[in-house]
């Protein structure tokens, strides 16, 4: 159902929010287009919730303008903009039954016939029976599906979800990712949905926003945030990286050859986000489950024209599908490297010699100058 | 030891009966002694039962008048005072000024201050100001007193309301009196019930600030403070019966209401 024109189009400009002398949201571009599923993805206290705040109206923005479509909205009131909320904790009105609840929106706008619209919306979430229920009656999920089609019925132009699964336990907040994927796909509605769990972002959105200190850090697809990371915080944020503190060598081709510890590491100069004069430190960074380990012994047979990292294997988790593992290398403290159960050796136990490598195609460069540790503590669930 | 066993396991609700006795005993006697037909004006021995009392209740003189003018008074109080208070309530929780500290503190002074005292004070200042005793300094006593009974009981409400429900009404096309008649109003009800539910039963009853700012007007409780001196009919126990009864009847059929209400829903 997605469609071409642009009426569902969130167009934030310069926006920003400054409470006396804190900046929440510093000023900000951002494009949402008409019928995606969009996600900003930031530890709490970056600015996520204040910036869908002031595309609800519910925040007035200090600077800058808000866009829905052609139309803009900087001005109007919560109540007169084509946009509605499903709320942290859902914000479900207790004095009134799921049906009405629901009915909400529609009666304020003068609609009469109010019941097959609603009979409908409740059947697209699953609730039809509750119908009559008041919200304390149900459990979570049900509530929080109360919620969406609370904001549903009225054919936003975007639909805003401020933390939507943010009170569920784990199974039914996967149960509900795929649950809400699902509804946008069949509504074709643009979806602006604020989260502090990575994983809910790649999951369900089509583009993800980083947000860290009130900017944006990195936006794109989730596979291209992931693999091709810009800063340390969006490399430690979405994920795990490896981080390692290298020196720019010399370039051969397409590819700059670093010096690490001794030894060299190759990189496509495509994917170093950093300047590269010879000399210049780069931080080269690689996924844990691209890296492949091999036990010191059987060094001689790894392929040619991979990059090879030495170390020793300082602590081995398994958890079934793989087998986490930590290396002390020279070249970096902790190394973190999954492998899959496949073919598991015996001899990759925690004090045991390693050889680590990996394709020079799955490594990526970023500035040195930046922190190091940029997103790991902030990394949430 | 099988006395000591069935106390042990019975305490909370022999504790119980014992105490709501004690509650009800009182009102007992009032109700008993409807009935009495008193041998002289002093209704305070059980003569003989009678339902005289209960077939004439306005045979006393005056009484009912008064009952009355007790009624009217306690309605508009109860109005004034929660309306104001309600008023009051949500600015001290909603809004940030600069006195707020200082209402909140001042809100419970009424509260605080011997009834005597306040009376006295009120007196003074109506005479000073010249105006005449009557209805409308009694009304604007009660008022005064009631309001921070109303302040209280919908302050602790509105503050356990979560602002983000007015929030996603105006999100769903609920403009700022749309918000407040179908979501504010609506949630912080039982809170304004309570608070008007107490200023009534306090204006009615209350004796000792009317007393003095009454002049020649006569509540019930003055009316049955003065035939107190005089003799006490038994009229006075029939309408304390008759209150005590709708009261239990009002309460009853909002149960039963409520009960069935929750059985459709289940």
């Amino acid at each position: 159902m997605k469609t071409t024109d642009s009426s569902g189009d969130v167009r934030l400009s310069g926006i920003s929010k400054t409470y006396g002398s804190f900046t929440a949201v510093h000023p900000l571009d951002l494009t949402v287009p008409q019928g995606s599923f969009f996600a900003l993805l930031g530890a709490s206290g970056c600015g996520k919730t204040t910036t869908l705040r002031m595309i609800a109206g519910l925040e007035e923005p200090t600077t800058g303008t808000v866009r829905l479509g052609d139309q803009d909205v900087t001005a109007l009131p919560p109540y007169k903009r084509p946009v509605n909320t499903v709320f942290q904790s859902y914000a479900l009105f207790p004095h009134l039954d799921i049906f009405e609840n629901v009915a909400f929106g529609l009666r304020r706008r003068g609609i009469k016939s109010v019941k097959k619209q609603v009979e409908d919306m409740l059947e697209l979430v699953q609730l039809g029976e509750q119908a009559r229920k008041k919200p304390h009656q149900l459990s979570g999920g049900q509530q929080q599906r109360v919620a969406v089609a609370r904001a549903l019925i009225n054919h936003p132009k975007v639909l805003l979800l401020d933390e939507p699964l943010g009170a569920l336990d784990l199974k039914l907040r996967r149960q509900m990712q795929l649950e809400l994927k699902r509804i946008q796909t069949e509504v074709g509605i643009t979806f602006v949905h604020v989260t502090h769990d990575q994983e809910e972002a790649m999951t369900m959105a089509d583009t993800v926003a980083v947000m860290n200190a009130g900017r944006v850090e990195q936006l794109g697809a989730p596979t291209d945030l992931y693999e091709n990371p810009q800063t340390t915080f969006v490399a430690n944020f979405l994920g795990t990286s490896n981080l390692i503190e290298a020196e720019v060598d010399t370039k051969s081709g397409d590819d700059i050859v670093l010096k690490a510890g001794g030894g060299k590491l190759v990189l496509p100069e495509a994917r170093c986000s950093a300047p590269t004069t010879a000399g210049g430190r780069v931080l080269v960074g690689v996924r844990p489950e691209k890296i492949s380990l091999t036990h010191a012994d059987d060094a001689g047979e790894i392929p040619e024209g991979r990059n090879r990292v030495t170390g020793r294997i300082a602590d081995a988790s398994f958890i079934g599908v793989s087998t986490q593992y930590v290396i002390d290398s020279p070249v970096c403290d902790e190394l973190a490297v999954y492998v899959q159960n496949v073919e598991r050796d015996g001899r990759l136990v925690p004090g045991a010699e390693v050889v680590l490598h990996w394709n020079p195609a799955h490594t990526f460069g970023l500035d040195a100058t930046q922190d190091i540790d940029a997103g790991i503590e902030e990394e949430a669930v | 030891m099988p006395f000591v066993n069935f106390l042990k396991r019975n305490l909370v609700v022999l504790a119980g009966l014992v105490t709501l006795a004690y509650l009800l005993l009182p009102n007992i006697v009032v109700t008993v002694f409807s009935f009495n037909q008193p041998k002289g004006r002093f209704n305070y021995e059980w003569q003989q039962f009678s339902t005289d009392a209960w077939k004439d209740p306005c045979g006393v003189a005056d009484m009912c008048g008064s009952l009355s003018l007790s009624l009217q008074i306690a309605f508009w109080a109860t109005l004034g005072a929660t309306v104001l208070g309600t008023m009051i309530a949500f600015a001290l929780v909603r809004y940030r000024f600069r006195a707020r500290g200082t209402v909140n503190s001042l809100i419970f002074l009424p509260m605080a201050m011997p009834e005597v005292v306040m009376a006295a004070s009120l007196l003074t200042l109506f005479l000073n100001m010249g105006a005449q005793l009557g209805f409308w300094t009694i009304l604007i006593a009660h008022i005064m007193f009631c309001l921070s009974f109303v302040v209280t009981a919908v302050k602790a409400r509105v503050m356990s309301m979560d602002p983000r429900l007015e929030q996603a009404a105006q999100d769903l096309y609920a403009g700022p009196v749309q918000t407040f008649l179908r979501v504010t109003l609506p949630i912080a009800a039982p809170g304004i019930a309570a608070g008007a539910l107490l200023a009534f039963a306090l204006s009615f009853d209350d004796f000792i600030i009317t007393n003095f700012n009454a002049g020649s007007t006569v509540t019930f409780p003055m009316f049955v403070w003065g035939s107190a001196q005089r003799g006490t009919p038994v009229q006075i126990n029939v309408i304390g019966t008759a209150m005590f009864l709708i009261a239990v009847l009002l309460v009853l059929t909002s149960m039963v209401i409520g009960n069935r209400r929750n059985k459709q829903k289940a």
